[in-house]
């Protein structure tokens, strides 16, 4: 790749990451006028929320499972399969849960976030908003934006439990590990504040992340059906890069 | 039949005449430039109080263009835009909601939103804007669903209804705040003989009692014929001809004559620009 190309590109970038910052900012000066239509916002956080319900449970067991397989065999190597409930917790609640919770729900709810305002855009819907003097920012992006920050920590605890209801089927249900060591370890090691609710202030940034990305793709995609397409995917790379990259710095600054 | 209440005996006239004193929308020095194409060219336009006004041209002159530029929709490479007595680029977002609030568009695709009803579309507007018993707001839907002969439909969604069907209740949530300027982005599509009817027998009347100023973009012109007070003919980025509607028909220009009468040949061009056609083909000499 030749140098201006590649400055040209590095300029695109940045142009980007500027208007994704305004946007924001968009946002939030809509966010106070959106509250007025707060019944839009439980749509949305039905939508976005209960409707991921599925996806979550489902994989929220199986993560836990593979986990509590993938840790007794390990732990029965040093003799410590009694820390099983524990390092299964710790792991679901600090890093598995929140992280692994995001990317679903940017698959799930972020595709059809952007999708949505991307049809609404293509089919003049936000235009129509606009001449019906409805601000579709304060309508349509922030219930949204808002949606996504109440339901993703939501979904990370219902993510958590069903994980840990996964592990204590495979270790005490299948592998016979004592059920009172498995709980008793569990609850006297991980603490609330620390480890359980750090996940779920993580959870919420991610939410309110993916939820940015995801309006942003859908309300600047070309008015077009390959605009669309492109955008969808674009929120689904976006946000796991973005999500991944946040996890890091929120760890480092949480730990 | 809707009768007729325009008068036919108006002399033809240029573009700023009709609202000499009394223009609703009054439009100076417009320049557009979109995409290196010139869609406006200095243009003047005055838009009078209370009648209807026809805006015809060929596909891709720019009548949509000009909509957006009085809604403060698209803003304008030059020139001012006054509507009701306020320069729209000079408005703020919360000036232009104002505004807006007095004018109902009719989108050309309709623009219904996907995920409420019929019923629901209408009454949007009202629930945003005014805080109304739900009694009143479902009499005022009713009503104007009534008015364009779709009442019986309030309970469908807009995927179940046919093109036609769309621009009426579309037509039926721009009218349903009453408001002061309609804009109706080509309202004829899709419409059978009766439903045709009906609707420009309701523009009409729109004006005749509530005195809407209405703003009509239309290839229908023996429908613009029944209805319009005054038209206006985009060409070339130029308001070519304007006037009543049956004095443009006698086709005393040849503008007005290529374009009412349907003709590939005249001032107007057919052919997007292009190269020549038979060196396109490969058959000019020395081609191959």
């Amino acid at each position: 790749m030749n140098a201006p190309r590649r400055n040209m590109m590095l300029a695109d970038a940045l142009a980007q990451v500027g208007a994704v910052g305004l946007f924001m900012f968009s946002i939030l000066a809509a966010v106070p006028k959106s509250l007025r239509h707060y019944r839009e916002t439980v749509r949305q956080v039905w939508f976005v929320g209960a409707m991921s319900l599925v996806i979550i449970m489902t994989c929220g067991l199986f993560v836990g499972m593979v986990l509590s397989l993938q840790l007794y065999y390990v732990l029965t190597n040093f003799g410590g399969t009694a820390a099983l409930g524990t390092v299964v917790a710790l792991s679901m609640f600090r890093e598995l849960g929140p992280v692994v919770t995001a990317l679903l729900f940017a698959g799930r709810a972020g595709t059809s976030m952007t999708a949505e305002i991307g049809l609404m855009r293509a089919t003049d819907q936000l235009s129509a908003m606009e001449m019906m003097a409805v601000d579709p920012m304060s309508y349509v992006v922030a219930p949204r934006f808002l949606a996504g920050i109440l339901a993703m920590p939501l979904l990370v605890c219902i993510f958590n439990a069903l994980g840990l209801l996964g592990a204590h089927l495979v270790g005490v249900s299948w592998l016979g590990l004592d059920n009172g060591t498995f709980w008793g370890n569990m609850t006297s090691t991980v603490e609330v504040w620390s480890d359980l609710l750090n996940g779920v202030w993580k959870s919420a940034a991610f939410g309110a992340v993916i939820a940015l990305i995801a309006t942003f793709q859908g309300y600047t995609t070309p008015p077009t059906s390959e605009g669309v397409a492109y955008a969808t995917t674009r929120t689904v790379v976006s946000s796991a890069i973005v999500v991944l990259a946040l996890d890091f710095v929120m760890t480092a600054f949480l730990m | 039949m809707n009768p007729r209440v325009n008068d036919p005996t108006r002399s033809n006239q240029d573009a700023r005449t009709p609202a000499a004193g009394n223009a609703c929308v009054r439009i100076r020095g417009l320049r557009t430039v979109l995409n290196g194409k010139t869609i406006f060219d200095d243009v003047d336009l005055d838009i009078a109080r209370g009648k209807i006004t026809a805006i015809m041209g060929p596909s891709g002159t720019g009548k949509t263009t000009l909509l957006r530029h009085i809604t403060g929709q698209l803003a304008a490479d030059c020139g001012d835009i006054e509507v009701d007595g306020r320069h729209v680029a000079g408005l703020n977002r919360t000036q232009l909601f104002d505004l807006r609030e007095r004018i109902g568009y009719l989108f050309q695709n309709s623009a219904l939103l996907t995920d409420f009803s019929v019923f629901e579309n209408v009454a949007f507007p009202l629930r945003q804007h005014l805080r109304l018993p739900e009694e009143i707001i479902r009499n005022i839907v009713l009503t104007r669903l009534q008015s364009v002969g779709l009442r019986g439909a309030a309970h469908l969604m807009p995927s179940e209804l046919s093109g036609g069907m769309a621009r009426r209740v579309a037509l039926a949530r721009a009218i349903v705040r009453d408001p002061d300027l309609m804009i109706y982005d080509e309202p004829f599509v899709g419409l059978d003989p009766i439903a045709l009817n009906q609707i420009l027998t309701l523009i009409r009347t729109l004006n005749d009692t509530l005195g809407v100023t209405s703003i009509l973009v239309a290839h229908e012109f023996s429908a613009v014929r029944r209805i319009a007070d005054h038209v206006v003919l985009i060409a070339g980025g130029k308001f070519v001809a304007s006037g009543h509607p049956d004095v443009l028909a006698r086709g005393d220009s040849e503008w007005t004559r290529q374009f009412f009468g349907g003709e590939a040949d005249g001032p107007v061009p057919f052919q997007y620009p292009a190269r020549d056609y038979a060196t396109e083909l490969g058959f000019a000499a020395g081609a191959r």
